[in-house]
């Protein structure tokens, strides 16, 4: 499958494991080493503790559809539609989730509930993390 | 009950320039004329406005998402001013009409002049509907090689690029959880352009049927092309006055009873706790807890649809049904016409209408009461009215009263 022309992320300090941990098949959010709580999007604080020393790990990279949309509007040149976008929340977490697109997925068969695993697309220097079916 | 900004500002003066599609004027003078003519509607002079309120501050956003800033306008007038504020971190576009109520509530001002300014219409030209963030306007730089950075990095990468995306997942959800369907949700745009036919400003006002709504093109799934506003130009001014100053007024003064401006949830389109609703869910609970007043005492409601589910979703946080019941609620349209036990987007909220971004909703919510909805009028002498506005992490709302 071609891949269609991504708007990139700007890498931070902050950001970069995320994007970048496909280099290495992992899906990396930050985790309070306190009291173990993922954080995502990333900040240098855990919500729930207010601890301070957070760190980027690699979680397990599955979970399942929260919601989705299937997109028929061309909204970015390079980036045909149809496409699946879809929230997903990971296994690691109650309410852990991102904003991501289904893939190896046919329009039609998306389904809230449905068990995806991460794999990743990379565009230059970026890890873009793309969820496909898993078996349940 | 909590004693706060119960009847302490009301609502003196409405104006609105001329609204439509591309109209080719410059934002400055769409502006003035929305102001002069709220300052005359209140019967007030230029020298009488004393604060200036906006959303979301001078040329915010993408090229047409906003007009002349507050200290553009304040020269243009020569307006001398004790209180003023503009700028888009606030409790949804009316959130700039809550920050002048509650100056008003404290003595800083008497009489306060807010506006917004839209001219997406005429700045998108010829073209499309521009995704929010997909072009370097509205992105910040753009061109070869530009990267999202801040919240844009979230959604953009991944085609999500536009609002309708977002929100449709919240209805997506929604239809999974409680059963809606888009068969209901039909009546949101349904209701509004039967309402738009006694708006002569309105963009759109031919008669739109069920069918028409069904076999339109898909935009982003739930939603079709009639759940998706339309883009426009015009400005819309109000003139919030302290309760003291407003019987100085022309017409009776509009109360503020109590504002909603609460968000609890992760200020965020993709990480609030429950993704059927949104920052509306605080922002309407709030508003009720500070009121004796209950959903039932309200005679109109304009209630934001810059995508019809917003509309469904701000029933249900203002608790004109459960949560869940929206679509049971809004199906067949009887309920929500204007003769129905509670008339919703009576001018033809944005679906119709055209954007406005927030402020046509207010401006609806005091022409009702002030019985000059002339074709559009809801029967009865109405006598309470919210407005809300905004749609994701964005919430705001006010519940307004004529005595």
């Amino acid at each position: 499958m071609s891949k269609p022309f991504r708007v990139l992320p700007q890498l931070t300090a902050q950001n970069e494991h995320f994007w970048t941990g496909g280099a290495h098949g992992e899906l990396r959010l930050l985790r309070c080493r306190a009291c173990r709580h993922w954080i995502h999007p990333p900040a240098p604080i855990c919500p729930s503790c207010l601890g301070r020393d957070v760190a980027a790990e690699a979680a397990g990279g599955r979970g399942r559809v929260a919601t989705f949309t299937v997109n028929h509007q061309p909204w970015i040149p390079g980036f045909p539609p149809p496409y699946l976008i879809a929230i997903v929340e990971l296994e690691e977490q109650a309410g852990l989730r991102l904003t991501t697109n289904l893939v190896g997925c046919a329009p039609g068969a998306a389904r809230i509930g449905m068990p995806v695993q991460v794999v990743f697309e990379q565009h230059e220097d970026v890890f873009i993390p793309l969820f496909e079916p898993a078996a349940g | 009950m909590m004693a706060d900004l119960a009847r302490r500002a009301a609502i003196t003066g409405i104006g609105q320039s001329a609204v439509g599609r591309r109209l080719g004027r410059d934002p400055m003078d769409l502006t003035l004329d929305a102001a002069l003519e709220a300052i005359a509607d209140a019967g007030l002079e230029r020298a009488d406005i004393d604060g200036l309120a906006s959303y979301p501050g001078g040329w915010f956003g993408p090229r047409g998402f906003s007009g002349p800033g507050i200290p553009e306008l304040q020269d243009a007038l020569r307006l001398e001013l004790s209180w003023y504020a503009g700028g888009p971190e606030l409790p949804g576009q009316l959130g700039s009409v809550i920050e002048a109520v509650t100056a008003v509530a404290c003595g800083l001002a008497n009489h306060v002049l807010c506006y917004r300014t839209v001219w997406e219409a005429t700045a998108q030209g010829k073209g499309g509907r521009a995704g929010i963030g997909s072009d370097g306007t509205t992105a910040g730089g753009g061109g070869k090689g530009f990267r999202a950075s801040g919240m844009l990095q979230w959604t953009l990468p991944f085609g999500a690029a536009s609002a309708a995306n977002w929100i449709a997942m919240f209805a997506q959800r929604h239809f999974h959880e409680y059963g809606t369907t888009r068969e209901q949700l039909a009546w949101i745009a349904l209701n509004a352009r039967r309402n738009a036919a006694g708006n002569p400003k309105a963009v759109y006002r031919a008669p739109l049927s069920l069918d028409d709504y069904l076999a339109a093109r898909m935009i982003s799934t739930p939603f079709c092309l009639y759940d998706c506003d339309v883009p426009a130009d015009g400005a819309t001014a109000i003139v919030v006055s302290r309760a003291e100053r407003a019987r100085d007024a022309r017409k009776p003064p509009l109360f503020v009873e109590a504002v909603g401006s609460a968000i609890r949830g992760r200020p965020s389109w993709d990480q609030f706790d429950d993704l059927t609703t949104m920052a509306m869910r605080d922002a309407g609970a709030m508003l009720w807890s500070h009121t004796d007043l209950r959903p039932a005492d309200v005679d109109v409601a304009e209630l934001y649809d810059g995508f019809s589910f917003l509309a469904l979703a701000w029933l249900e946080a203002l608790r004109f049904c459960k949560q869940g019941e929206g679509g049971p609620f809004v199906e067949g349209g009887r309920r929500i016409a204007l003769d129905g036990e509670l008339p919703l987007n009576t001018s033809g909220g944005q679906l119709s209408g055209g954007r406005l971004h927030g402020y046509g909703f207010l401006h609806e919510a005091a022409l009702q009461l002030w019985g000059e909805g002339g074709a559009r009028q809801v029967p009865g002498a109405p006598r309470v009215a919210v407005a809300a506005a905004g749609g994701g992490p964005l919430a705001g709302c006010l519940l307004v009263t004529r005595d």
